[in-house]
């Protein structure tokens, strides 16, 4: 479980985020949605402890992050923005680096290895160096590199950004996979019909702020909008930064 | 978790980091080519070339028939015939000695007065004029022979004319300097190797240089410090990993320059100009052991300023002005020879120099030399790694964009 409780970061007298504050429970998918530069990627970056917030708290699973960053960071698996592997080691030898970051033993390793690589259907590229993957080819890698430890809470920015409609898909069974057994999955996303359609829990946010934190229906409820996107867009206030 | 075990756990990560730094590197070829085999070979290749050609030349000018225009040879035929015997091949005379000399058509021009043979019969001093341009240095010790061998025939025939007078051939020379050169065959070769420690700092500073680029400014700018300071590794591991890979990089590269100088100083011809040169095991391990703490210096100098840069190619062109910095220490010792006082062997770079060159000329590196050396930069070593993990820890380090 993450919580996060009035989180402030500041990047001169730009404020990036200006109070954000919601909880991702175990079991649910909850999704972080807001236009281009709401505060998203920075809200994230503070939870697994990349940036320090000037205010507020992040817990997960009860440890503050502030306190013990190491220990929040062996319950998360990220996968940041920045996607960023190693083009001159294969999609194996990116997956192992980091459980051996992890301190994971070579069984565990092992074994967790191939739960991931059927999951994410990823066994026919495992041995090329990941120089000249497919966007898709890279999110996977990335991804496995993320989950090789077996997180409980799982961080995903803007997973499927330059997917195609095949991995899209491919993607969100994963999500939902990773749901089903038992973990928390945040996701941030600025599409909304990918929001709609995976999410337990919708956190809106909008200029460094949450202005709204329901479920799906209760937002459609609460607008006295049917259609999603018209409800997003009146919660905004505004259709800029928004993908339909 | 045990104490134990958290301990593997710790040098497990740093372990992994240096692993994985190494073997993604070893694939990379321009890293391989500029690390092991341009960088270290380059020198030495380089340096055996020149050193060839300066000493070849300089045995060349020595042993070889010195062809010199004489104008007026036929008045001083006796003049001539010494020349000869001291090796020079007397030229048909030319019309201009000065044009000749100046536009390269000769070393040097002799010119002897049509009077000459009437003031020697008075036993009058005559006057023999030697042409040459001293801005053309390579003539220098050619100019220098013809020239002591006209004087030394001159003091020969003044000491017959004092003789013929009954007096002895000293009074002409109440004075005589004896000249007593204290260098050692060793101590002649340094003047010649002076650049020598500049070339293994170069050396040391090339073959890390890809590596600290790549590890810092590549990885942000290829986006991969992210991911992997969401790790749970504390950062300043990660950095110890990293510097353990370019120290092993630059290491490397110095061992191989070190064995290739003391394979191609068999071929440097050091005996013919009266020097002795030892480029052995022994001067490669006092090397090696000088450079120990300067490798560190300069890896986490090198990822230092790595890291300011905001992409691979201004970390490029950072690293290649600092490459000049190791000049200095070589430059000021080559061009204002000090004598060494005690505190300049804590100096980095400095300290290597002196220790290199008191090496190279014979008399050994003195166990309190040695201890300032590795002692003066290894706080300075240290000091740059703790600067160097303080901006690992800064927030902007991992973000790119």
């Amino acid at each position: 479980m993450i919580e996060v409780r009035d989180l402030h970061k500041a990047f001169g007298s730009v404020k990036a985020v200006d109070g954000v504050g919601f909880t991702a429970r175990d079991g649910e998918i909850t999704g972080l949605l807001g236009p281009n530069g709401a505060g998203k990627t920075t809200t994230l970056r503070m939870l697994y402890t990349l940036m320090a917030p000037d205010r507020g708290q992040v817990l997960v699973d009860g440890i503050d992050a502030a306190a013990d960053p190491l220990a929040v960071r062996r319950t998360l698996g990220v996968l940041p923005d920045a996607r960023g592997l190693y083009k001159r080691l294969t999609a194996r030898e990116n997956i192992e680096y980091f459980a051996r970051l992890h301190g994971l033993d070579e069984a565990t390793l092992r074994s967790r290895h191939e739960a991931l690589v059927d999951a994410l259907e990823m066994r026919d590229i495992l041995d090329r160096r990941t120089e000249g993957f497919s966007q898709g080819q890279r999110v996977k890698t990335a991804i496995a590199r993320a989950l090789i430890h077996d997180p409980r809470n799982v961080i995903l920015d803007e997973p499927t950004n330059g997917l195609d409609v095949m991995a899209t898909r491919g993607l969100r069974r994963f999500m939902q996979q990773l749901r089903d057994e038992g973990r928390c999955v945040l996701f941030s996303s600025h599409i909304m019909q990918e929001v709609a359609a995976l999410c337990d829990r919708i956190v809106v946010i909008a200029h460094g702020r949450v202005v709204a934190d329901e479920t799906p229906d209760a937002l459609r409820a609460q607008t006295g909008e049917t259609n999603l996107e018209d409800a997003f867009v009146k919660i905004i206030g505004s259709e800029e930064g928004l993908a339909a | 978790m045990s104490a134990a075990t958290s301990k593997v756990r710790r040098a497990g990560a740093v372990l992994t980091v240096f692993l994985k730094e190494v073997r993604e590197n070893l694939r990379d070829r321009r890293t391989l080519t500029g690390a092991f085999l341009t960088g270290p070979l380059l020198g030495p290749l380089l340096f055996v070339l020149l050193i060839n050609v300066q000493v070849n030349r300089e045995l060349d000018k020595a042993d070889q028939p010195l062809h010199v225009p004489v104008i007026g040879a036929q008045y001083a035929p006796h003049l001539v015939d010494a020349l000869k015997q001291g090796g020079i091949v007397p030229e048909p005379a030319v019309a201009d000695p000065g044009a000749a000399v100046r536009q390269q058509d000769a070393d040097a021009v002799l010119r002897i007065a049509a009077d000459y043979g009437a003031a020697w019969r008075k036993g009058e001093p005559v006057q023999v004029e030697l042409f040459y341009d001293s801005s053309r240095r390579d003539t220098g010790s050619a100019v220098e022979r013809l020239g002591k061998l006209v004087e030394n025939y001159a003091r020969q025939q003044g000491a017959m004319r004092l003789v013929a007078r009954g007096l002895a051939p000293g009074t002409a020379w109440p004075v005589q300097v004896a000249r007593r050169d204290q260098a050692t065959p060793q101590s002649r070769a340094v003047l010649m190797f002076a650049m020598l420690p500049y070339f293994f700092v170069i050396t040391l500073f090339l073959g890390g240089m890809y590596l600290a680029i790549d590890l810092t400014a590549g990885e942000r700018e290829r986006q991969s410090l992210e991911p992997l300071f969401a790790n749970p590794v504390a950062r300043w591991k990660i950095l110890v990993g990293k510097l353990a890979a370019i120290c092993v990089f630059s290491l490397a590269s110095l061992a191989i320059t070190l064995l290739a100088f003391a394979v191609v100083g068999r071929f440097i011809p050091a005996a013919k100009l009266g020097m002795e040169l030892d480029l052995g095991w022994h001067f490669a391990g006092t090397v090696l052991l000088l450079m120990l703490p300067l490798v560190l210096l300069l890896a986490s100098l090198q990822t230092l300023v790595a890291a300011f840069a905001k992409s691979y190619r201004e970390a490029q062109t950072y690293l290649s002005l600092l490459m000049m910095v190791p000049l200095i220490p070589s430059l000021v010792l080559s061009f204002l020879p000090v004598k060494a006082q005690a505190w300049m062997y804590a100096v980095p770079l400095l300290g290597q120099n002196l220790g290199i060159m008191q090496q190279l000329r014979g008399d050994g590196v003195s166990g309190e030399q040695f201890a300032l050396c590795l002692a003066g930069t290894l706080v300075a070593a240290l000091f740059a790694v703790g600067v160097t993990a303080q901006l690992y820890r800064s927030e902007k380090l991992a973000i790119s964009g």
